[in-house]
Protein backbone atom coordinates (compact mmCIF):
# COMPACT_ATOMS: atom_id res chain seq x y z
CA UNK A 1 0.00 0.00 0.00
CA UNK A 2 1.15 3.55 -1.16
CA UNK A 3 0.44 7.30 -1.34
CA UNK A 4 1.38 8.76 -4.31
CA UNK A 5 2.41 11.56 -4.78
CA UNK A 6 4.64 13.61 -7.68
CA UNK A 7 5.34 10.48 -9.17
CA UNK A 8 6.95 8.91 -6.13
CA UNK A 9 5.23 6.35 -3.98
CA UNK A 10 5.53 6.49 -0.41
CA UNK A 11 4.71 3.26 1.68
CA UNK A 12 2.17 3.07 4.38
CA UNK A 13 0.61 0.06 7.06
CA UNK A 14 -3.08 -0.74 6.51
CA UNK A 15 -3.97 1.99 8.93
CA UNK A 16 -2.49 4.61 6.25
CA UNK A 17 0.49 5.45 8.74
CA UNK A 18 4.24 5.81 6.81
CA UNK A 19 6.25 2.92 6.81
CA UNK A 20 9.32 5.02 6.98
CA UNK A 21 8.95 8.59 8.71
CA UNK A 22 11.90 10.05 6.73
CA UNK A 23 9.47 10.27 3.43
CA UNK A 24 7.59 12.58 5.40
CA UNK A 25 6.84 15.99 3.40
CA UNK A 26 4.70 18.71 4.39
CA UNK A 27 3.09 18.46 0.99
CA UNK A 28 2.69 15.13 1.87
CA UNK A 29 0.63 16.15 5.13
CA UNK A 30 -1.42 18.33 2.77
CA UNK A 31 -2.58 15.31 0.82
CA UNK A 32 -2.80 12.71 4.19
CA UNK A 33 -4.85 15.36 5.88
CA UNK A 34 -7.06 15.62 2.93
CA UNK A 35 -7.75 11.84 3.46
CA UNK A 36 -8.70 12.54 6.67
CA UNK A 37 -11.20 15.34 5.98
CA UNK A 38 -9.11 18.43 6.98
CA UNK A 39 -8.17 21.51 6.08
CA UNK A 40 -4.71 22.11 7.43
CA UNK A 41 -4.87 25.88 9.20
CA UNK A 42 -2.10 27.55 11.43
CA UNK A 43 -3.43 26.13 14.05
CA UNK A 44 -2.84 22.37 12.57
CA UNK A 45 0.60 22.78 11.50
CA UNK A 46 1.88 24.05 15.22
CA UNK A 47 0.28 20.79 16.65
CA UNK A 48 1.57 19.06 13.48
CA UNK A 49 5.03 20.57 14.08
CA UNK A 50 5.30 20.00 17.56
CA UNK A 51 4.02 16.26 17.74
CA UNK A 52 7.31 16.00 15.31
CA UNK A 53 9.83 17.40 17.57
CA UNK A 54 8.17 15.56 20.44
CA UNK A 55 9.01 12.40 18.39
CA UNK A 56 12.54 13.86 17.40
CA UNK A 57 13.41 13.96 21.20
CA UNK A 58 11.77 11.20 22.77
CA UNK A 59 11.52 8.84 19.56
CA UNK A 60 7.38 8.11 20.39
CA UNK A 61 4.24 9.52 19.23
CA UNK A 62 2.74 11.19 22.87
CA UNK A 63 -0.54 9.36 24.15
CA UNK A 64 -2.84 12.32 24.22
CA UNK A 65 -3.33 12.69 27.77
CA UNK A 66 0.34 13.29 27.41
CA UNK A 67 0.36 15.76 24.39
CA UNK A 68 -2.31 18.11 26.04
CA UNK A 69 0.07 18.38 28.90
CA UNK A 70 2.86 19.21 26.88
CA UNK A 71 0.40 21.82 24.09
CA UNK A 72 -0.64 23.83 27.79
CA UNK A 73 2.92 23.74 28.65
CA UNK A 74 3.87 25.74 25.70
CA UNK A 75 0.94 27.34 24.60
CA UNK A 76 -1.21 27.77 27.26
CA UNK A 77 -4.66 26.51 28.46
CA UNK A 78 -6.43 27.25 25.28
CA UNK A 79 -4.42 25.41 23.47
CA UNK A 80 -3.51 22.80 25.66
CA UNK A 81 -7.14 21.04 26.04
CA UNK A 82 -8.95 18.21 24.60
CA UNK A 83 -11.59 20.35 23.18
CA UNK A 84 -9.27 22.21 21.03
CA UNK A 85 -7.73 19.25 19.87
CA UNK A 86 -10.92 17.45 19.22
CA UNK A 87 -11.75 20.63 16.52
CA UNK A 88 -8.83 20.31 14.87
CA UNK A 89 -8.56 16.73 14.83
CA UNK A 90 -12.39 15.41 15.21
CA UNK A 91 -11.67 12.12 14.59
CA UNK A 92 -9.17 11.20 17.50
CA UNK A 93 -5.77 14.14 18.12
CA UNK A 94 -3.16 11.93 18.92
CA UNK A 95 -4.23 9.68 15.92
CA UNK A 96 -5.37 12.14 13.05
CA UNK A 97 -2.45 14.56 13.87
CA UNK A 98 -0.02 11.70 14.54
CA UNK A 99 -1.01 10.06 10.86
CA UNK A 100 -0.85 13.91 9.36
CA UNK A 101 2.60 14.13 10.52
CA UNK A 102 4.14 11.18 9.70
CA UNK A 103 4.67 9.90 13.12
CA UNK A 104 3.60 6.30 14.05
CA UNK A 105 0.10 5.09 15.73
CA UNK A 106 0.76 6.57 20.06
CA UNK A 107 1.70 3.63 22.10
CA UNK A 108 -1.27 3.11 24.69
CA UNK A 109 -4.16 4.52 21.88
CA UNK A 110 -5.70 0.95 21.74
CA UNK B 1 -10.48 3.38 17.91
CA UNK B 2 -11.99 5.83 20.56
CA UNK B 3 -9.31 8.28 22.19
CA UNK B 4 -11.73 8.63 25.31
CA UNK B 5 -10.71 11.49 28.11
CA UNK B 6 -12.36 10.36 31.53
CA UNK B 7 -11.95 13.72 33.37
CA UNK B 8 -12.47 11.49 36.51
CA UNK B 9 -9.20 9.82 36.40
CA UNK B 10 -9.14 5.67 36.01
CA UNK B 11 -11.88 3.66 38.07
CA UNK B 12 -8.95 0.98 39.50
CA UNK B 13 -5.40 1.96 40.26
CA UNK B 14 -3.37 -1.06 40.47
CA UNK B 15 0.59 -0.79 41.87
CA UNK B 16 2.31 -2.01 39.08
CA UNK B 17 5.96 -3.38 38.75
CA UNK B 18 7.76 -3.60 35.23
CA UNK B 19 10.87 -5.67 35.79
CA UNK B 20 14.08 -5.06 33.45
CA UNK B 21 16.62 -7.80 33.92
CA UNK B 22 18.29 -7.54 29.87
CA UNK B 23 20.33 -5.42 28.01
CA UNK B 24 18.67 -2.98 25.50
CA UNK B 25 19.21 -4.89 22.35
CA UNK B 26 19.84 -8.23 20.48
CA UNK B 27 16.37 -9.39 21.67
CA UNK B 28 13.04 -7.31 21.89
CA UNK B 29 12.32 -7.44 25.40
CA UNK B 30 13.57 -4.59 26.39
CA UNK B 31 11.34 -2.63 23.92
CA UNK B 32 8.18 -4.57 24.35
CA UNK B 33 8.78 -3.61 28.31
CA UNK B 34 9.20 -0.06 27.76
CA UNK B 35 5.83 -0.10 25.50
CA UNK B 36 3.68 -2.01 28.51
CA UNK B 37 4.84 0.39 31.10
CA UNK B 38 3.90 3.18 28.60
CA UNK B 39 0.29 1.18 28.00
CA UNK B 40 -0.18 1.17 31.79
CA UNK B 41 0.77 5.11 32.24
CA UNK B 42 -2.28 5.63 29.72
CA UNK B 43 -4.41 4.10 31.92
CA UNK B 44 -2.58 6.15 34.65
CA UNK B 45 -1.66 3.23 36.80
CA UNK B 46 0.58 3.32 39.99
CA UNK B 47 3.97 2.56 37.91
CA UNK B 48 7.09 1.38 39.51
CA UNK B 49 9.55 0.44 36.94
CA UNK B 50 13.22 -1.50 38.06
CA UNK B 51 16.32 -1.88 36.28
CA UNK B 52 19.04 -4.58 37.03
CA UNK B 53 21.28 -7.12 36.20
CA UNK B 54 21.97 -6.40 32.20
CA UNK B 55 18.19 -4.33 32.99
CA UNK B 56 20.49 -1.36 33.89
CA UNK B 57 22.64 -1.20 30.28
CA UNK B 58 18.83 0.02 29.08
CA UNK B 59 19.51 3.69 30.69
CA UNK B 60 23.42 3.98 29.64
CA UNK B 61 23.86 7.34 28.00
CA UNK B 62 25.51 7.49 24.70
CA UNK B 63 23.88 4.78 23.33
CA UNK B 64 25.00 4.30 19.81
CA UNK B 65 22.76 1.67 17.36
CA UNK B 66 22.92 2.08 13.92
CA UNK B 67 25.64 -1.13 13.44
CA UNK B 68 23.24 -3.19 14.78
CA UNK B 69 20.38 -1.69 12.97
CA UNK B 70 17.94 -1.17 15.79
CA UNK B 71 16.43 2.16 17.07
CA UNK B 72 17.77 3.89 19.98
CA UNK B 73 14.64 4.24 22.04
CA UNK B 74 16.81 5.23 24.99
CA UNK B 75 14.98 9.02 24.52
CA UNK B 76 12.01 7.42 25.57
CA UNK B 77 12.69 6.77 29.04
CA UNK B 78 13.09 10.65 28.84
CA UNK B 79 9.88 10.73 27.79
CA UNK B 80 8.37 8.91 31.07
CA UNK B 81 7.89 11.71 33.48
CA UNK B 82 5.87 13.52 30.97
CA UNK B 83 3.57 10.21 31.42
CA UNK B 84 3.81 10.67 35.12
CA UNK B 85 6.16 7.64 35.62
CA UNK B 86 8.72 8.87 38.06
CA UNK B 87 8.84 5.95 40.03
CA UNK B 88 11.94 3.80 38.53
CA UNK B 89 14.32 2.06 40.35
CA UNK B 90 18.35 0.59 39.31
CA UNK B 91 19.47 -2.19 41.85
CA UNK B 92 22.25 -1.16 43.23
CA UNK B 93 24.40 -4.61 42.94
CA UNK B 94 23.81 -4.44 38.98
CA UNK B 95 24.93 -0.87 38.88
CA UNK B 96 28.33 -1.66 40.96
CA UNK B 97 29.12 -4.80 39.18
CA UNK B 98 28.78 -3.16 35.70
CA UNK B 99 31.12 -0.17 37.10
CA UNK B 100 28.30 2.74 36.23
CA UNK B 101 26.77 4.96 38.45
CA UNK B 102 23.68 7.17 38.52
CA UNK B 103 25.99 9.78 36.26
CA UNK B 104 25.92 7.48 33.75
CA UNK B 105 21.93 6.91 33.33
CA UNK B 106 19.99 9.04 31.36
CA UNK B 107 17.02 9.40 33.68
CA UNK B 108 17.33 10.00 37.54
CA UNK B 109 16.97 6.85 39.15
CA UNK B 110 16.85 6.15 43.05
CA UNK B 111 18.96 3.21 43.38
CA UNK B 112 17.85 0.32 46.10
CA UNK B 113 19.72 -2.49 47.17
CA UNK B 114 18.75 -5.88 46.42
CA UNK B 115 17.45 -6.11 49.91
CA UNK B 116 15.13 -2.71 49.42
CA UNK B 117 13.99 -4.02 45.98
CA UNK B 118 12.57 -7.22 47.80
CA UNK B 119 10.55 -5.07 50.37
CA UNK B 120 9.37 -2.81 47.18
CA UNK B 121 8.18 -6.15 45.33
CA UNK B 122 6.47 -7.48 48.09
CA UNK B 123 3.96 -4.24 48.00
CA UNK B 124 3.32 -4.80 44.37
CA UNK B 125 0.07 -6.41 43.09
CA UNK B 126 1.66 -6.99 39.49
CA UNK B 127 5.21 -8.05 38.73
CA UNK B 128 6.21 -7.97 34.99
CA UNK B 129 9.36 -9.32 34.10
CA UNK B 130 12.01 -9.38 31.27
Amino acid sequence: MAYEINGESIEHDEEGYLSDINQWTPELAGLLAKDEGIEMTDEHWEVINFLREYYEEYQIAPAIRVLVKALKKKFGPEKGSNKYLYELFPYGPAKQACKVGGLPKPTGCI
Amino acid sequence: MEEEWDEDGPEVVKRFMYVNRKAPYGTVYALEMLEKVLIAAAFEQDVHVVFMDDGVYQLKKGQETKGVNMKNFSPTFRALEGYDVEKLYAEKESLEARGLTVDDLVVPVEVLTSEELKALMSKQEVILTA
